[in-house]
């Protein structure tokens, strides 16, 4: 199936792009287009100008950046989820990259594309809030940095402005552990989650100082579950610990029913894969 | 952009992908189309060395690229290890996933040289077939694979009748 006609064109630098988007309102950005082009295809979406930045150079790298590293726009889930670094500061990222959708999909969609989409079932966007990432983006009145834990408006809506071109997502280093683990839709973890979740965890001396877990596929939006982490600080990380912590998983969730499963079904699981990613996260 | 080391330039419309390119502007219909929602995988072809697929990418996105699709794996009439493993196995009933799945096959062994049982599976996760059960699909790619490794292949796991 075609989309519908539009113009393209493929700048070579971040500021040419974001001239391109911000000279003309139907325009929108492609990155690997695997969520954009099977849109497009249903004609669901139907972009005047489609700018692709898969031309723009130094997009495509990983980076030690000391305190943090950065996962530019254009590094793909097959990437991140190979990725050494990635892999030791933060294996939450890592792995959700590596069950994201196939290995075509991988080898092509973007870890920041994926941000960007914001869809209510991705499996990265948990775990860059449970890894309390900074997102940066670029517009034509310069750059600004967003939370993680700000950037899902909504369902399929980010904090991006329609001019701003998402360049890096930067993962600050530290903590103790992260991890993500969810129901796919097809089964095992095959495809966007039923439920899914990511933990974030600092233990110091046998104690829990610190603890993030976002969940995702159970609402309105991925998010950040503030309750949990707070519920696990100070104990001692046990099973106990963990299984009491897990309970506050849908804590201001706005619970989202579809194909998958009623809410009460997700907000079971919610609570079943927060527990599941902290013990992980610990270890264990 | 580069198809099977044939160099081709033409003018596209930004909307025609990659599929349609290769099989309307090239006459390369070994490619097929079996979905619209990107999940069928029988789309697969080889961009730059990894395994895509061509119905979710623009052919503008590919100019330059090197291509490599189910026309290109055979090297003078004689058949590729995969092609041969799904002819020996019987990896294949109908045939209509069985390009994309001897992309990504190909694509897979080029990376793996001795994938587990495991492994196979989870790297033909993206393409699916109606007809195998994907059994005997799994098993020519461990033909393919011993083949390529200057090994003798697992025997069939059917009794040929005496
Ligand atoms: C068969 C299939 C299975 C999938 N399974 C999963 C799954 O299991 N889990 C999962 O999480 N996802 C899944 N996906 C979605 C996949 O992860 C997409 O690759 C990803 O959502 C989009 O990344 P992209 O680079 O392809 O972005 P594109 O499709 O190019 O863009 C998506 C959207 O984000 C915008 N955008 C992209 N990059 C930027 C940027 N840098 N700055 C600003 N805006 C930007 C675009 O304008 C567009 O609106 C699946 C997709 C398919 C086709
Ligand atoms: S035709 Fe089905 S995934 Fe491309
Ligand atoms: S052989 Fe018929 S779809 Fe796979």
């Amino acid at each position: 199936m075609y989309p519908r006609k539009f113009d393209y064109t493929a700048p070579r630098t971040i500021a040419d792009a974001v001239a391109a988007l911000a000279g003309d309102e139907g325009a929108k950005v492609m990155a690997g287009g695997m969520s954009l082009l099977p849109l497009m295809k249903m004609r669901l979406l139907s972009p005047a100008t489609i700018v692709d930045i898969g031309r723009i150079d130094g997009l495509d790298r990983i980076e030690d950046r000391g305190d943090h590293i950065a996962v530019g726009a254009l590094v793909r889930h097959a990437e991140t989820a190979a990725s050494d670094l990635v892999q030791t500061h933060a294996p939450a990222l890592a792995r959700a990259a590596s069950l994201t959708g196939d290995v075509q999909v991988r080898n092509k969609g973007t870890t920041c594309g994926s941000l960007a989409h914001a869809d209510i079932a991705a499996d990265q966007t948990a775990a860059v809030i449970a890894l309390g990432a900074t997102m940066v983006a670029t517009g034509p009145g310069g750059t600004r940095e967003i939370a993680a834990a700000d950037f899902f408006v909504d369902t399929l809506t980010s904090a991006l402005a329609p001019d701003e071109i998402l360049t890096e997502v930067r993962i600050p280093k530290g903590g103790s552990g992260s991890a993500y683990d969810k129901l796919g839709r097809r089964g095992g973890r095959s495809d966007y989650a039923v439920a899914g979740a990511a933990a974030w965890v600092d233990k110091t001396n046998g104690s829990i100082t610190a603890a993030r877990v976002a969940v995702t596929g159970v609402g309105t939006k991925p998010m950040l579950v503030e309750a949990v982490g707070a519920a696990l600080v100070g104990t001692d990380g046990s099973p106990e610990a963990i299984a009491a912590a897990a309970e506050h998983a849908t804590e201001g969730v706005t619970l989202l029913e579809d194909l998958y499963g009623s809410e009460e079904y997700k907000a079971h699981l919610a609570k079943v894969y927060a527990a599941r990613a902290l013990t992980e996260a610990l270890g264990g | 952009m580069t198809v099977n080391g044939t160099r081709y330039d033409r003018d596209v419309e930004p909307r025609t992908l990659l599929v349609h390119f290769l099989r309307e502007e090239l006459g390369l219909t070994g490619t097929h189309v079996g979905c619209d929602t990107s999940y069928c995988g029988a789309c697969t072809v080889i961009v730059d060395g990894r395994s895509v697929k061509s119905c979710t990418y623009l052919a503008v996105a590919a100019d330059g690229a090197d291509v490599r699709t189910v026309e290109g794996v055979a090297v003078d009439g004689t058949l590729h290890p995969v092609q041969e493993g799904f002819w020996e196995r019987h990896g294949l009933q109908c045939g209509f996933c069985t390009p994309g799945m001897i992309m990504s096959s190909v694509a897979l062994l080029e990376q793996n040289p001795a994938p587990g049982e495991g492994e196979i599976r989870h790297a033909i996760e993206g393409n699916l077939c109606r007809c195998t059960g994907y059994h005997n699909i799994v098993r020519a790619v461990e033909y393919a694979a011993a083949k390529m490794r200057g090994e003798e292949p697992p025997a069939p796991d059917w009794e040929v009748p005496s």
